[in-house]
């Protein structure tokens, strides 16, 4: 066990720019006390736990335990064969499933090397970027929650809802889709699906904004997340950050930019970070900031696909490009993309006789994110721990896998 | 006092003749009569009131979320409140084995009598008051204070440290706000020249209306009103300064280790202070049983609706008004943090309530 800082030294605390001075029990050095925060606690969204130790309303230091939500992921996929391996990707990040099947099947046909309809390269695009919206709606609405304020979390779901319905329409399921399959797509879009999510973008803009006025101008809700949490951006790298939580620190980072996969290099987005105008860089205002400027990014993509997407062809069938039976040469392979909550990489290895892989590794965003946990919360107060906790915004089944 | 009796309109006459006439009720020469009356409003009043701020505040914010709210339990969900009632008298009592079970039990208690031991002095009309004391007001703001120590023992005694961080929060927010809200109501009495609930109801009547009202008769009453309107959120717990109870981070602070009756008794504690603190403000600014409707020339509006009666329902739907407006401000606005919190009661509000006592005592010499 490492020696503690003196009483002093951790009960000021200064954010890198001076504001937001706060001075707690400036001499007063006290008994420390264990704090178990989780795994059933209303805010640590699923079943993390978190050891604090506390000086009064201070979290010394905050260790996160893992492992509640346990599955055996890795395990279970040395045991079905590829394709078998999708519904289980689902499950990992269970509010971003369309985004986990999309990575896990890029990395399969990266091992495959095989062709893509352009149709389906556009549906998957089209699925996986109204997922992120709505992961990011849930993602906003939980951190408003944490905040204190309920409305704009139902405000979320509400608009969530609409999402699911489009994507149920799409793939039968309303959350675990098993829509995205290597090689294809289950389905194709039905009729008028199109015009359905126009629609869906008419009535969500609105409603973004709507969020935009209750929640993030809200001046208690930036008194409580600008300057809470600060991670500079070299610290954020060297911790293997990525996703929102990077680009909120000020690094332009986002994977459908910088190793692109499908056909985003044909679309005209903008990789969002904060300019330090409206938070201070790397804060969890920042954090909150690039996930509501990604929905609107997600919502201009969604509309260039629908523009640019090829009409269906008499007869097309989206699991034409199927492969009968998947048995890769062997070899290794790593494939990612861009997940709501930063980069899902899953690294494959076949031995070229079977058709399970010999080994199917998960790199978890949120897992990578969360590692910061401990060097965040130090010093901080209880009510700011909360808040950290929801800007990293995890999901505990991606986390435990 | 009583204007209606001067101006017989067919209405106002039939309720109020008829509560005069209870008061008038002797047995054995004890006024059996204005017992009743006073009665009525602490038993029925407070008691339905909770019940339905309850299920109001439950439909209010299902409203503001697009939800529909209690729906099932009678029409529009109507009983919920009571099936809720029957449901927390018939769970089992539980008491933790490491709870310190004297303070466990006293706590909600002392809770629930320190928040409706302020109703006795608050007017429903003018013969509806429990006991008229001389320094009503004092006594209101001072037996609140009570609820500290019932929050205290809950979380001390529930053996939790969130309940433990719940009460510590919980004490230093209603002390610490009880000065600003003091101070505010101060400024009040000193337009008054009174503490007597009663005589500040009497002082605001008028045929003029709501122009007799403190907070239109001074031109700086609104800042003790906003004041006492904010500190009054903090004392009953109230978002945004829910920090005692913040669900979020301390699971529900002093209740945390609560379920039945005992839940029920806190939650009651807490809606009745939120009434409480509604009908003071409506006492001390805004007139409390004196209607706001001014006489327009041959329609006396303000002799129509006077009386006893037409009181205790004036000082109801102000209450209710204030109510609605502390549910619209929950329902709307994110959590302070701790030391947030604290800046906002030590640094802005005491400074600006001590800023309106200097004021009003000028305008009240000088004016």
């Amino acid at each position: 066990m490492q020696e503690l800082p003196k009483a002093e030294h951790r009960s000021v605390r200064v954010t890198p720019n001076g504001k937001n001075r706060v001075v707690i029990e400036k001499d007063l050095s006290s008994e420390e006390m264990i704090l178990n925060m989780g795994p059933q606690h209303p805010s640590t969204h699923g079943v993390l736990r978190l050891e604090c130790k506390t000086d009064g309303e201070v979290v010394v230091e905050a260790e996160p335990y893992l492992g509640y939500l346990h599955r055996c992921f890795e395990k279970h996929a040395e045991m079905v064969d590829y394709p078998g391996i999708v519904p289980f990707v689902d499950r990992m990040d269970y509010l971003a499933a369309m985004n986990s099947e999309f990575a896990y099947c890029i990395a399969v046909e990266k091992l495959l090397d095989i062709e893509i309809p352009r149709r389906v390269e556009f549906l998957r695009v089209i699925v996986s970027e109204l997922n992120r919206i709505a992961s990011h709606l849930v993602a906003i609405g939980t951190y408003a929650i944490d905040l204190g304020a309920f409305t704009p979390f139902l405000f979320c779901f509400r608009d969530r809802e609409h999402i699911m319905s489009l994507l149920e329409w799409a793939s039968g399921a309303r959350m675990l889709y098993n829509y995205i399959w290597i090689g294809g797509a289950s389905y194709d879009f039905p009729k008028g699906m199109q015009k359905r999510i126009d629609e869906f973008i008419t009535y969500f803009r609105p409603k973004a904004l709507e969020l935009q006025r209750l929640l993030t101008e809200n001046e208690i809700f930036v008194k409580r997340t600008r300057g809470i949490g600060m991670m500079p951006a070299d610290v954020a790298v060297n911790y293997g950050w990525s996703g929102p939580m990077l680009r909120g620190s000020g690094v332009e980072w986002d994977l459908r930019r910088n190793d692109p996969y499908s056909i985003y290099p044909e679309l005209d987005f903008k990789v969002c970070v904060p300019d330090g105008r409206h938070s201070d860089i790397g804060d969890s205002l920042s954090r909150h900031l690039v996930r509501a400027y990604e929905m609107e990014e997600s919502l201009s993509i969604i509309e260039q696909c629908l523009d640019k997407m090829p009409a269906a062809e008499e007869g097309f069938n989206p699991r034409a490009a199927i492969p009968k039976r998947i048995r890769p040469k062997a070899g290794e392979v790593y494939g990612r993309a861009e997940n709501p909550r930063g980069e899902l990489g899953f690294y494959i290895v076949s031995d070229g006789k079977s058709t399970k892989p010999v080994r199917c590794k998960a790199r978890s965003s949120c897992f990578v994110n969360l590692s910061a946990m401990k060097e965040m919360s130090m010093g901080q107060l209880i009510p700011d721990l909360v808040a950290i906790i929801g800007s990293i915004d995890i999901v505990l089944g991606e986390v435990d896998r | 006092m009583m204007l209606s009796n001067y101006f017989p309109i067919p209405m106002s006459m039939s309720l109020n003749s008829w509560s005069d006439a209870l008061s008038q009720w002797y047995l054995f020469g004890l006024p059996l009569g204005l017992v009743v009356i006073a009665a009525i409003p602490l038993v029925f009043i407070a008691l339905y009131a909770l019940t339905y701020g309850v299920y109001g505040e439950r439909k209010i914010s299902a409203f503001m979320q697009d939800r529909l709210g209690p729906m099932e339990v009678g029409k529009w969900g109507i009983l919920q409140t009571l099936a809720d009632i029957l449901k927390l008298l018939q769970k089992e009592d539980i008491v933790n084995t490491n709870a310190d079970k004297f303070l466990f039990v006293v706590g909600p208690g002392i809770l629930f009598v320190g928040s409706f031991m302020a109703f006795a002095v608050l007017p429903f009309g003018p013969a509806f008051i429990g006991a008229d004391l001389n320094v009503g007001l004092f006594y209101a703001i001072g037996i609140v204070a009570l609820e500290v120590v019932g929050i205290l023992a809950a979380g001390w005694g529930s053996n939790n440290k969130w309940a433990l961080y719940g009460a510590i929060r919980s004490v230093a927010q209603i002390v610490s706000y009880e000065i600003p809200a003091a101070i505010a109501i101060l400024c009040g009495a000193m337009m008054a020249g009174t503490l007597s609930m009663q005589q500040f109801n009497i002082l605001q009547q008028g045929e003029y209306g709501f122009l007799h009202f403190f907070l239109f008769q001074n031109p700086i009453a609104w800042l003790p009103f906003i004041i006492y309107f904010i500190a009054s959120l903090a004392e009953t717990n109230r978002a945004p300064f829910d920090i005692p109870e913040a669900e979020s981070e301390l699971v529900a602070g002093y209740f945390t280790e609560y379920s039945g009756m005992k839940f029920a008794v806190i939650f009651l504690a807490e809606y009745g202070s939120m009434f409480m603190v509604s009908a003071i403000i409506s006492v001390v600014f805004l007139g409390g049983w004196n209607s706001p409707l001014p006489n327009i020339g041959s329609f006396a509006l303000n002799d129509w609706t006077t009386g006893p009666v037409w009181g205790a329902a004036w000082i109801i739907l102000k209450g209710f008004f204030f109510i609605f407006l502390q549910m619209w401000l929950r329902w709307t606005l994110p959590r302070l943090r701790v030391d947030q919190l604290m800046y906002v009661c030590w640094k802005v509000l005491t400074p600006f309530a001590f800023v309106a006592f200097v004021l009003t005592a000028v305008w009240e010499i000088y004016m």
